[in-house]
């Protein structure tokens, strides 16, 4: 193969590749952009959700957790944590993260640690808020099952 | 050495080395609370850790990229460094603003770093690989600036080769990208959309550009092939590369709340990813096959070798293993991905670091025919041993990934186990892990013992 191949054969396929490429990308990108926000319902975006995006990223929350599959996979996945552990019902996935947050670290020898955040009340609402949100998201029927 | 300006590599280098140690020694203690939850909690907690292994590894690749270049560009123009003392003034400044992050995640709790960096005024922070302060991000783009303004002025003025341009594109590239990490709406999806034109467009896309040009150097020293042949080897890796790349970017976005046709594209484009990883090995052996000179580095060789075979195993095969959506649909998040993010990040960019220190290095230190041959004996031992540790540990990864998808992904709802007790089970082979990684360290220490071999002084 190589033989065949000249240094200015190589060189227009990279040229007119990656232009290609460019354009492909850029226009899926484009397209992309434009779906997002039905996809995602953006209308819901409230301003607790947003609050309680900045609690997620101002305490690092994807340092061990994932989060529609991305993060660290030390601790569990939370897109779909309100389904699990909340029964999709947000009076009761709220009272639930009230009393989670508050309990942190569990006293259970060598469990893996989730540090205490010293959130208010209301911090913890906007949190859950967020991730009430996020398993709305529309991810192409992921994960497989409830356990994330 | 040809140009006296191709010093001002050395202190890069260096500095790379001892960031790789403290990413490994960061990277072992998360392994031992992967065993031991409380282990050194609630001084360090998990994340802290992570953020700074994974910290330390980006800001040791850009130190290694900038070193590399900086000892490359003045070969290649065929001129000394526009300006070497912009090259000094900017590792100090790189290597002050990094000490000052990593100690900032030790020292203080993540949201008091936020707030005392005034996160609030353009908030950036708290994203997996972007953790670092805004503030922080607005000294890398100046220190990338500086650097990219002191390469540009040289190659403008100097002699361009293929190489030297294609080295410039990806950190042009780079620069660009990095541009990306300033962008965090409010919208989740949008957000983690754009965060993968940092992260997926560096690793799979600018930073293959960067490698290719440093293999390319590497090996045209070392074999004496005709330029000819090597720049068209060149430039068919970076068009696979970027044809592949690009729309493989796809392949993240499968289940973020992105357009379903992702699913076909990304699944399709991604799956020629390996492509580039695979001409590699066969532009380096056919390379060395066909060469003209023998030098007596013969370790800068090895690593090159090492380099386009562990990068294609790591970025290539462990990469295709769960880049078809309908497979990414298990193994999404699970210890899978973390495997295949170990042997790619090392394979590819960590051993092209180790290339070019090893091949660059000996010259910086007077020693134009490489190191001694009891030296580079220690460094072949250190060689297998990073090797094999880091082929270990990412088979104890993937072991552990595949154990997780059978118990918590594969199963239907009323019998998949949850997370916790999914990880339970796994305790053993993340002890297996620990034990690979403590043999990683043990050959990077191995490593640096090379470099203090005795040289007796030869008649030149």
């Amino acid at each position: 193969m190589s033989e065949r191949i000249t240094k200015d054969m190589a060189k227009n396929i990279y040229f007119g590749g990656g232009i290609f490429a460019i354009l492909v990308f850029a226009g899926l990108t484009f397209d992309s952009v434009k779906q997002i926000p039905e996809l995602s319902h953006a209308e819901n975006i409230t301003e607790s959700v947003v609050l309680g995006k900045k609690i997620w990223e101002n305490n690092n929350c994807v340092g061990c957790h994932t989060l529609l599959g991305e993060g660290a996979y030390y601790a569990p996945e939370l897109g779909n944590v309100f389904q699990r552990l909340g029964s999709s019902d947000e009076a009761s996935f709220k009272s639930y993260m009230q009393g989670w947050m508050a309990s942190q670290p569990l006293n259970i020898p060598d469990r893996r640690k989730m540090p205490q955040f010293h959130l208010a009340p209301e911090q913890v609402d906007n949190l859950a808020d967020f991730l009430i949100w996020t398993s709305k998201v529309n991810t192409q029927e992921w994960p497989p099952n409830i356990q994330g | 050495m040809k140009y006296s300006s191709q010093m001002v590599a050395k202190p890069y280098f260096i500095f790379a080395l001892v960031l790789l140690a403290g990413e490994i020694l960061f990277g072992l203690t998360m392994s031992i609370q992967y065993i031991y939850g409380d282990f050194l909690f609630p001084a360090i907690p998990f994340n802290v850790l992570r953020m700074v292994h994974v910290n330390l590894l980006i800001v040791l690749l850009l130190f290694g990229f900038m070193g590399a270049t900086y000892y490359l560009i003045p070969e290649e123009a065929e001129r000394e460094l526009w300006s070497p003392l912009l090259a000094k003034i900017t590792f100090w400044i790189f290597l002050v603003a990094g000490v000052a992050t990593i100690l900032g995640y030790l020292l203080v709790p993540y949201a008091e770093l936020a707030q005392l960096t005034m996160n609030e005024l353009w908030p950036t922070m708290g994203r997996e690989f972007l953790e670092q302060p805004t503030i922080t991000k607005v000294g890398i783009v100046v220190v990338v600036l500086s650097y990219l303004l002191n390469v540009t002025m040289t190659v403008i003025k100097g002699r361009k080769t293929t190489i030297s341009i294609i080295l410039l594109t990806g950190l042009f590239g780079l620069a660009f990208f990095f541009l990306f990490a300033f962008y965090v709406p409010d919208n989740l999806v949008m957000d983690k959309f754009f965060w993968w034109f940092v992260v997926h467009l560096w690793v799979e896309a600018t930073w293959e550009l960067i490698l290719g040009a440093l293999l390319a150097f590497v090996l045209v020293r070392l074999t004496g092939v005709d330029r000819e042949h090597i720049d068209k080897w060149l430039y068919l890796i970076i068009a696979m590369t970027l044809i592949a790349g690009l729309a493989g970017t796809g392949h993240h976005f499968f289940f973020i709340g992105a357009p379903g046709y992702w699913l076909w594209i990304g699944s399709i484009a991604s799956a020629a990813e390996p492509i580039p990883f695979f001409l590699m090995i066969l532009f380096a052996y056919n390379m060395i096959k066909n060469r003209r000179i023998q030098d007596d580095n013969k370790m800068a060789l090895i690593w090159a070798k090492g380099t386009a075979v562990v990068g294609f195993l790591g970025a290539g095969v462990w990469g295709f293993m769960h880049t078809l959506a309908p497979v990414n649909y298990y193994t999404h998040g699970t210890q899978l991905t973390a495997a295949h993010g170990h042997l790619s990040f090392f394979g590819a960019y960590v051993m092209i670091v180790f290339t070019m220190v090893s091949y660059a290095m000996p010259i910086l230190r007077g020693r134009p025919h490489g190191n001694n041959a009891k030296a580079q004996k220690v460094e072949l031992a250190s060689f297998w041993l990073m090797v094999i540790g880091m082929i270990g540990l990412t088979l104890a990864l993937t072991v552990a990934g595949v154990m997780q998808i059978e118990m918590q992904r594969i199963p239907d709802a009323a019998n998949a186990m949850t997370f916790m007790d999914t990880q339970a089970t796994l305790t053993a082979v993340y002890v297996v892990r620990s034990l690979f990684g403590v043999m990683v360290f043990a050959g990077l220490l191995t490593y640096f013992a090379s470099f203090f071999v005795k040289h007796e002084k030869v008649a030149a």
